[in-house]
């Protein structure tokens, strides 16, 4: 992986904290925190997720993409939004 | 025999949810409400509600936008629902709102046509007197959110007829919901304890006992609750929660459901909950 895709995924990881901790109140939020098992949000928190990531990064959620996995901790929620940025790019190139 | 389409009165919070459940399931909703802004954003909401529901459910039907689009009318015009199945009320948990409308719509719709009430704390006997048809009028107490709740509270008003029942019962099971049968005092079951719940936990707020989180951790983390008190006013809608406090505390002249003044001052100013904003919380917007 290359310092931009690092630097990239960085941003990715602080928006989403913040956006998280500006909307539950939680004081300590790990990376890895699960999010959803642990009580931390409730499942129509994931419906607020969807609509803050979509917005914010500018990518489209789609069906195939609705699996709890992905949303699941921090660490998870980055690695999506740096998928769909990849793919989608790839797929204005192509 | 199936229903097949379904008035939806009120396209609020629950009505949204209504809507959302009957098109996931192939049923088509007429919806009403009084202004188009109004039901413009209950389809956004009902459209978020279906893309997003794959997420929050692996037993739901899924439906695709155009389906949705499809299997859902929406009107400012009350005669649009008269040639509907049933009809489900939704609307502000008000008499004087909810008194004209079912005197309005009993005129209106066929005889044989039964109303679902919506109510969360109104008779469904006084609903029943209003409507001109009493044997076809049953409370049918949706809880938030609708389409992922498996359950139901069915409330039987004084004269409501074993037809009504059955043709409930029927829908239900087409929106593969379990009927909680219950006889009518006002409240039912589920909001003459819950929302002595959810109010003593505003004065315990109100009393600088402890924090709105604190409060809510206490019940989901010792009691395995799935929200707490504070957060289910919230969604609920706290404008809700205080007009069945008043319908409550109206019905039985019992002070313990005196609403809360922190609730209401937090109503007055605006903070009406998620639907809002901000209630208890603040909620991310979009």
């Amino acid at each position: 992986m290359n310092s931009t895709y690092t630097a990239e995924a960085s941003k990715v990881r602080e928006t989403v904290t913040s956006f998280l901790q500006s909307s539950i109140s939680i004081a300590n939020l790990n990376d890895d925190d699960h999010l959803f098992e642990s009580g931390i949000v409730n499942s129509l928190f994931a419906v607020q997720l969807m609509t803050f990531l979509e917005k914010n990064f500018a990518i489209e959620i789609g069906m195939d993409d609705l699996d709890i996995e992905n949303f699941k901790s921090v660490n998870a929620t980055t690695a999506f939004v740096m998928r769909k940025k990849d793919s989608q790019g790839a797929g204005a190139t192509n | 025999m199936s229903l097949k389409t379904v008035g939806v009165l009120g396209a609020g919070n629950i009505g949204v949810g209504v809507v959302t459940d009957l098109v996931l399931h192939g049923v088509q909703a007429v919806v009403v409400d009084t202004r188009d802004d109004i039901l413009e954003r209950a389809r956004a909401e009902v459209l978020k509600n279906i893309r997003f529901a794959p997420l929050l459910s692996k037993t739901l039907p899924q439906a695709t936008k155009d389906e949705a689009l499809q299997r859902m009318t929406l009107s400012t015009d009350l005669k649009n629902v008269v040639s509907c199945d049933f009809i489900i009320e939704n609307v502000t948990e008000d008499w004087g709102i909810k008194k004209p409308l079912y005197e309005r719509l009993g005129e209106l719709a066929p005889p044989e046509i039964c109303f679902g009430a919506n109510t969360s704390c109104i008779s469904i006997t006084q609903i029943g007197s209003a409507s001109g048809r009493p044997a076809n009028v049953i409370g049918v107490h949706f809880m938030n959110p609708v389409h992922l709740k498996p359950a139901v509270e069915v409330i039987r008003g004084f004269h409501t007829s074993d037809h009504a029942v059955s043709t409930l019962l029927q829908l239900l099971s087409q929106l593969k919901k379990e009927a909680i049968i219950v006889e009518d005092m006002p409240g039912f079951v589920s909001n003459r304890i819950s929302h002595l719940f959810m109010n003593e936990a505003a004065f315990v707020l109100q009393d600088n006992v402890s924090t709105a989180e604190k409060i809510d951790t206490i019940f989901k983390k010792c009691f395995g609750h799935m929200m707490g008190p504070l957060e289910t006013a919230d969604l609920i809608g706290l404008d809700t929660v205080m007009h069945s406090l008043d319908v409550l505390y109206e019905s039985y002249k019992d002070p313990k459901y005196r609403c809360c003044p922190l609730l209401r001052k937090l109503v007055h100013a605006g903070h009406l909950g998620r639907k809002a904003g901000k209630g208890f919380y603040t909620y991310p917007t979009g």
